[in-house]
């Protein structure tokens, strides 16, 4: 059954991401390169509905979070580093899946690339446990914990400044 | 193609709100977030296994990471499968090898562009893996959860791009 949901999930979300062009490797250059901002717009739109959505499952009790831990080292370097090479491939590893599915033939390229970067990623994990994993461990902890705040204080705050920088970007034609 | 209504883009913000209530929708109905770079690791596991099954077996983070279909590696898919459809139903599928903004750049060479493509995927993975998550798991998941890790991620995932763009593209175009 979980299977199930996961495709349909994903052939809904495929249809959003292929409609609205966030998989196009030019938008999401567009965006590294400040000048087309689609991809903001819809990424933070789905996070302020997704924000309010889930936090109000799971304040009812059904749903958890899936807080992953803050590990400096690990969060830091693997997010310069993966910055790094989406700009090179222009795709991320869930849009590079949907560009493939529009016929976007260097985006199977990639997917390889990606499928390489995990085996070594797997080869490399001991060394990296032992290292870069033990540096700033946090561990799994959120915004409303470290602010000291419940959430519902902080997710109306989220949202106007997540509005605030909507209108700005639409205000300078990004 | 961009002319006709049919393959018209949709507005960004309400694909985006579709796409978020899509997301606690799922989260509703099986538990699960969206996310999409663990998929790249079992995949690759699974195929390592066709050869290496034992040697797989004992990798620490294979144990962690099994190599099997679970509810994120059909999400994949259905990504794949869901963007095919899109673009068939509104005429905007087309089989493209280089990009135009990379053409423009660096020349038609469908060679040149499926290297860097491919290397960007490498990069990309194992960044992606060492921070565990990618734009979905880290970007939305994350940040919508208000997970400090999502937050950080997403900063540094930008941070790394924008300032690789600039060296592929210059301050231009």
């Amino acid at each position: 059954m979980d299977l199930i949901f996961g495709l349909i999930t994903g052939i809904l979300f495929g249809i959003l991401l292929q409609r609205s062009e966030v998989i196009r490797y030019d938008r999401q250059l567009g965006a590294l390169l400040l000048q087309d901002m689609t991809i903001v717009k819809f990424m933070l739109t789905t996070v302020l509905v997704g924000m309010v959505g889930v936090y109000f499952l799971v304040d009812l009790g059904l749903a958890k979070l899936s807080i992953k831990p803050l590990i400096l080292g690990g969060t830091v370097l693997g997010g310069l580093t993966f910055g790094a090479g989406w700009a090179l491939l222009g795709y991320c590893p869930g849009t590079s899946g949907g560009a493939l599915g529009e016929g976007r033939l260097d985006a199977l390229a990639g997917i390889l690339g990606m499928l390489v970067g995990a085996a070594l990623f797997a080869e490399s994990y001991p060394l990296l446990k032992a290292t870069v994993l033990t540096w700033g461990d946090y561990g799994k902890v959120t915004l409303p914990q470290l602010m000291d705040q419940h959430h519902w204080v902080l997710i109306p705050w989220f949202c106007l400044l997540g509005y605030v920088l909507l209108r700005w970007l639409h205000k300078r034609g990004l | 193609m961009l002319g006709t209504a049919r393959g018209k883009p949709w507005n960004p913000y309400v694909a985006g709100a579709l796409a978020g209530l899509l997301l606690v929708a799922s989260l509703y109905a099986s538990g699960k977030y969206f996310g999409a770079s663990t998929t790249f690791v079992r995949a690759a596991g699974m195929l390592e296994q066709t050869v290496a099954a034992e040697r797989v077996a004992q990798m620490p983070y294979f144990m962690k990471e099994m190599p099997k279909v679970d509810w994120q590696w059909m999400f994949v898919v259905g990504i794949v499968l869901g963007s095919c459809v899109a673009s068939l139903a509104s005429g905007t599928f087309r089989i493209q090898a280089v990009p135009d903004r990379f053409a423009a750049r660096f020349g038609p060479s469908v060679l040149r562009r499926s290297g860097v493509a491919f290397a960007g995927g490498v990069v990309a993975m194992f960044g992606a893996r060492l921070a565990d998550g990618c734009p979905s798991g880290h970007g939305l998941s994350g940040t919508l959860q208000l997970a400090a890790s999502g937050y950080v991620a997403l900063v540094c995932f930008f941070l790394g791009g924008v300032v690789v763009a600039r060296l592929l593209y210059g301050k231009g175009r």
